[in-house]
């Protein structure tokens, strides 16, 4: 399908159709997915899927509604939806109060972005990867293809971007029923690159292969590598700096936003759409600025909607309706590579967590679990994994008084996600070494 | 209802494929979220999502495409992409399923009160406003929210063997939540949301509870925003219904589903610490337990005469006075395994494939009132309404969270305590189980937000129960 001109079709006929009293917004979400499901290194579930939605933002007389609406590709069979929706819409809106928080974006900007790099063939990646896993026990997921997002407004904003991607996202079992967890993502498929990642996970499986330590519940110096550290700022991106959580106390960073307490002046954490994945205007059709959220510990910027802004009486910055970060950036330390394990000393070298969630909100005190690849480490040296173990402990002790280094390298986390639809956000973090983790279970 | 059924039969069978087996499977879904917050009404959100999944076996080999492109044209490119996947797969597929019966079912099913029509949006609004507005004035109390969430669901299956399988339902969402501040802590105490949905009509806002909850569901954000912080030790736990929700689904549910234990999910949603030579050997919980899987209390989220596959639903024990009996495994599960299962293939919607799912998962009423279960506990603590949750990869090790606990000792309900939270085991928790409460104190209940599968699928499911209590249990609060 012909992504741009199709929602260009849509952008058009909307604009010949409204009213003099009326504005909209209508944005616009795509994809042609190829999912390959893997278990025991071979396909356990493969299929194609081909979809296409427009979120229409009808607004009249101080009053506005939103239609999402399932597209079919096919020109014709949509604009018949979209103007059903519309006329849903004009039929709802008197139905409801003026709304005091709307917030228009008149601004005229534009946007385009197209990333149409060519995609490896189904045939030959799977061949790339039965190869590449003989003998392993490998089991995960494919998902490649097209991501389209656009938006306009009837005052004149129009943003396109599209990416060909690929995220190829798997697990290596052991017998014993340990594994270890990577990723291949991106926009061009490098055989060498893949079976360099493929070959590094193996050589992890050998570790695994020592007998397990079970360890009491208690609190060790943590080395968190960027995918476990990944967890934990993403718990904290569920409202942590969303001004309307702050404004609501319903953010586990709002002690941070409101001066009580800071965290390490180690850690610095920024919005940076710039160079991302993600496009460069929010759902609502705001442009995204780059943002400073945390800077030496302190609160900064907070992630501003339109309806916040209009309010809390703040200026909107690009921030989907969630306020949530999709770019996540944070600073670089100084720690090696190199010189991770013997800077530990004794105590865990934690590759994922997995499940976390909140003990005590507001003291961003949160839980999770091991998994994947943790292993015991005594006097820098990796002695033997570890069983699943949960920790317990707040952020501002994590990443605040026990922050102890973060790594010089970091890795460029692009999400699995395929809730709805495939996810265009992105994390870039490096590791951090940790004086003390609570151990609880 | 059901009206594009001639159309999408004619399509159907103007089809051409090469496959042995092929299926249709159409979905249109109609949603409406309505808020107020703070007594001003937010934008309402509508919309409307219709599309299909193709899928073939070629071979003994499956694959499918899903389209919201339902012309002719479109289904056969569709059924055409499916095909020529399968083909590519062929070499590399870990299953051959040429020898798994397909359904040839012709059946109708639909929520109850589905004829009825629901308040028009002006009154739900109406509603929502009325509840906000009876917040009585506080400056701890910060922020509040009135919401209701309802979706229509028609889904039609159709195969080349024959099949056509109907199902139409309306599933309502209603909510309230009110958080309480007061210069440092912040408490939140909700009614319905994410711990409530049911199938029906205007019945469901009745049955929640929603009407005239306003003031009471404040008044307990500010008891726990002056309670102190759950006590640290180990006591007898009574969990009310809308935790047990989360007990059952966590450490219940997820172990027993079947494509977990057959290594599906193992780098995604996990793995499993149920062994399947666990079924009809393993003690899972006390003689109190008694667990089913039950597609037949109208009103519960996932309530249905078939699944997504064609499987007829029956109510049938997963587990029978504590004994693990058998899992929540599908047809293609059952397949695989060689063990019994249940009708518990469900995809959540048009574009991603049906996978061994909970569906309604619930526990059965024993013989104790709640005055009885209290009056049984010397040192405990009540928790209800789930807030946090979180369990290992295989569904054992957990620490759960609610909104509101209050302390029992010596048989009697004492203060009210914030922040309760307790940890265990699935494997030794259920054990526990030392009193189930009877009838009076069972609830039917679910949630839509149950995230699973590559690519990841939240679907609704359904969770009854009665109180229950658990003896010596690791219980703790929060920080401040």
């Amino acid at each position: 399908m012909a992504y741009l001109e199709h929602f260009q079709c849509l952008v058009n006929s909307l604009r010949d159709a409204v009213l003099a009293t009326e504005h909209f917004t209508l944005s616009y979400s795509a994809e042609q997915s190829q999912f390959i499901r893997f278990n025991h290194a071979q396909v356990r579930q493969a299929g194609e899927v081909a979809q296409a939605s427009a979120s229409l933002k009808l607004i009249d007389s101080g009053r506005q509604a939103d239609f999402q609406l399932t597209l079919s590709g096919d020109s014709d069979v949509d604009l018949q939806r979209l103007h059903q929706a519309l006329a849903q819409l004009r039929q709802t809106l008197p139905l409801i109060p003026v709304d005091p928080y709307l917030q228009l974006n008149k601004a005229v900007w534009h946007s385009h972005n197209v990333q149409d790099t060519r995609l490896p063939d189904t045939a030959d990646v799977l061949a790339q990867i039965a190869e590449g896993a003989t003998g392993l026990d490998l089991v995960g997921i494919y998902a490649a293809g097209p991501i389209c997002r656009g938006f306009a407004s009837s005052f004149g904003a129009f943003g396109w971007h599209q990416a060909n991607s690929f995220n190829f996202d798997w697990s290596l079992f052991h017998a014993n029923g340990q594994a270890v967890k990577a990723n291949y993502a991106g926009q061009h498929w490098d055989p060498t690159a893949f079976a360099l990642r493929l070959q590094q996970a193996r050589a992890q499986l050998d570790y695994l292969d020592r007998p397990l330590k079970v360890l009491a519940p208690g609190q060790y110096r943590a080395y968190l590598a960027p995918a476990a550290l990944d967890e934990i700022i993403g718990m904290l991106c569920w409202g942590g700096f969303s001004a309307q959580a702050i404004a609501n106390k319903d953010s586990p960073l709002q002690r941070l936003y409101a001066g009580d307490v800071q965290l390490s002046p180690l850690l610095g954490i920024a919005e940076h759409v710039s160079g991302s994945l993600s496009p460069a205007f929010s759902e609502e059709g705001y442009p995204r600025s780059d943002l400073t959220l945390i800077a030496q510990g302190k609160a900064q910027q907070r992630l501003v909607c339109a309806r916040s802004a209009a309010e809390f009486e703040l200026q909107a910055n690009g921030a989907d309706s969630d306020e949530s970060p999709c770019a996540l950036s944070l600073a670089a330390g100084e720690l090696a590579a190199d010189a991770v394990l013997a800077q530990l000393g004794t105590g865990l070298y934690i590759s994922n967590l997995w499940y976390l969630n909140y003990s005590d909100l507001p003291a961003a005190r949160m839980t999770g679990l091991t998994r994947f690849a943790t292993f015991w480490v005594e006097d820098g040296k990796i002695q033997a994994p570890v069983s699943t173990m949960r920790f317990d402990d707040s952020a501002y002790s994590l990443l605040g008084t026990q922050l102890e280094a973060l790594t010089r390298d970091r890795e460029l986390i692009l999400s699995t996600s395929t809730y709805d639809q495939r996810q265009t956000r992105s994390t870039h973090l490096p590791g951090a070494l940790v004086k003390c983790l609570t151990l609880t279970l | 209802m059901f009206d594009i059924t001639a159309l999408l039969r004619q399509r159907f069978a103007a089809l051409r494929s090469t496959a042995e087996f092929f299926s249709l499977r159409y979905v249109q879904e109609s949603r409406q979220h309505l808020s107020v917050r703070k007594n001003v009404a937010e934008p309402p959100s509508l919309g409307r999502d219709e599309g299909a999944m193709l899928t073939v076996r070629l071979n003994g080999v499956e694959a499918y495409a899903a389209t919201a492109d339902l012309s002719q044209t479109g289904l056969q490119r569709a059924l055409e992409q499916a095909e020529a996947l399968a083909r590519n797969i062929n070499g590399h597929a870990l299953l051959n399923v040429s020898q798994q019966p397909v359904t040839t079912v012709q059946a109708d099913y639909c929520s109850p009160n589905l004829e009825q029509p629901f308040p028009s949006l002006g009154d739900c609004y109406a509603l929502l406003a009325s509840e906000s507005a009876s917040v009585p004035a506080d400056p701890r109390l910060v922020n509040w929210q009135a919401s209701l969430g309802i979706t229509t669901v028609e889904q039609i299956y159709l195969n080349n063997a024959g099949a056509q399988l109907r199902q139409a339902q309306r599933f309502v969402y209603p909510g309230f939540g009110v958080t309480a501040f007061d210069g440092q802590d912040s408490q939140s105490r909700s009614l319905g949301r994410e711990n409530f949905g049911q199938q029906g009509g205007f019945d469901v806002i009745e049955r929640c509870g929603l009407i005239g909850a306003g003031a009471s569901v404040a008044d307990q954000a500010l008891q726990l925003l002056l309670a102190p912080n759950t006590p640290s030790g180990v006591r007898d736990l009574l969990l009310m219904p809308d935790q047990m929700m989360l007990q059952i689904h966590e450490s219940i549910g997820h172990p027993l589903e079947m494509d977990r234990i057959l290594g599906d999910e193992r780098n995604y949603a996990g793995t499993s610490f149920v062994k399947a030579s666990d079924f009809g050997h393993l003690q899972y919980g006390s003689t109190l337990l008694n667990v089913t899987f039950d597609p037949d209390i109208p009103e519960q989220l996932a309530s249905y005469a078939h699944d997504d596959d064609g499987t007829p639903a029956h109510k049938t024990f997963l587990i029978r006075d504590g004994l693990l009996l058998r899992p929540l495994g599908s047809a293609l599960s059952q397949f695989r395994s060689g063990l019994d299962g249940v009708a518990n293939s469900r995809a959540c919607g048009w574009n991603r494939a049906p996978i061994d799912r909970m569906a309604n998962l619930n526990i059965e009423p024993g013989e104790q009132n709640l005055a009885q279960l209290i009056s049984g506990i010397e040192h405990g603590i009540l928790m209800k309404t789930n807030r946090s949750w979180s369990i290992d990869d295989a569904r054992n090790k957990f620490q759960f969270g609610c909104e509101w606990g209050q302390l029992i000792e010596n048989g009697e309900l004492r203060g009210v305590v914030k922040n309760p939270n307790y940890r265990g085991v699935s494997a030794q928790f259920w054990r526990n189980l030392s009193a189930v409460g009877d009838a009076s104190t069972f609830q039917v209940l679910g949630t839509p937000n149950c995230g699973k599968g590559e690519p990841n699928q939240v679907i609704r499911v359904g969770h009854a129960s009665p109180a229950c209590v658990f003896s010596q249990i690791d219980v703790f609060g929060g920080d401040a």
